[in-house]
């Protein structure tokens, strides 16, 4: 998908950082499951394939761009889920979505202003 | 292909997995007082063993597969006045590890809490995403 004409670079960008939401709550909820291994999103690299002129979509850029997290310590029972870890990326995924979402709000009040002509 | 799992399912069924989880700590912790007159009848604790659930890839979350009996054993106690000791006058105490059970509770509380961070966060997430025009 390539930018478009009104959101940019920051449409595309609030479908990865809410795909990046669900892979971080899936972690989040698998934190007592045996054997389960945490995944993330390179986000940089996603929003790169999904800005690209090959035609990816932001489904396929997660998916594609998807990796298995290296555990700081690695648990008996196989999960590499850490919580504190996880709590942290969740955080700052949930900060640049809303970021994303105050650039998408710059531009339909700059398109609003100017349906509206005089400003009034 | 159905509409992969939003952030209200991947943690919601993670919040049921978590109550069954408290639910078999609060049946053990129940149970860890009593006894039987036969190694074969004693509780033992029951565990839950979750499961991952997924439809799609990354995105995944959590059911309880199965719940089973722990092998901590049941202790034998000599206690010839109990109305259930057998003939030698022993009774089993239930085989149930109290401070592993408040260990259990504690770390379901937490991992109960952080489901429910998530879907604080998501709601008002997509509740903001939805006010966008005004």
């Amino acid at each position: 998908m390539g930018s478009d004409a009104l959101f940019g670079i920051h449409g595309t960008a609030l479908q990865i950082r809410s795909q990046r939401m669900s892979v971080l709550a899936s972690n989040i909820a698998n934190a007592g499951t045996p054997g389960y291994k945490a995944r993330d999103v390179d986000f940089t690299k996603a929003l790169d394939s999904a800005t690209g002129d090959d035609g990816t979509t932001a489904d396929a850029a997660v998916s594609g761009n998807m990796a298995y997290r290296v555990p700081v310590q690695s648990s008996l029972d196989g999960n590499t889920v850490e919580l504190p870890v996880e709590q942290t990326q969740f955080a700052e995924n949930a900060i640049a979505y809303k970021t994303t979402l105050q650039f998408l709000q710059g531009r339909v009040d700059t398109v609003m202003q100017a349906l509206k002509g005089d400003g009034s | 292909m159905s509409t992969p799992m939003s952030v209200f399912d991947i943690a919601g069924r993670a919040m049921s997995a978590q109550i069954v989880r408290l639910n078999t700590v609060a049946s053990n912790m129940a149970n860890a007082g009593t006894v039987s007159s036969s190694k074969e009848g004693a509780y033992r604790a029951l565990k839950p063993v979750f499961t991952e659930v997924s439809d799609a890839p990354g995105v995944s979350t959590v059911r309880v597969g199965q719940v089973v009996q722990s092998d901590t054993e049941p202790t034998k106690r000599h206690d010839p006045s109990n109305p259930l000791a057998n003939k030698d006058g022993d009774v089993w105490d239930a085989g149930v590890d109290s401070a592993s059970e408040l260990v259990d509770m504690i770390e379901t509380q937490r991992q109960y809490q952080n489901n429910v961070q998530v879907m604080q966060t998501a709601k008002t997430l997509t509740l903001d995403t939805l006010r966008i025009e005004k």
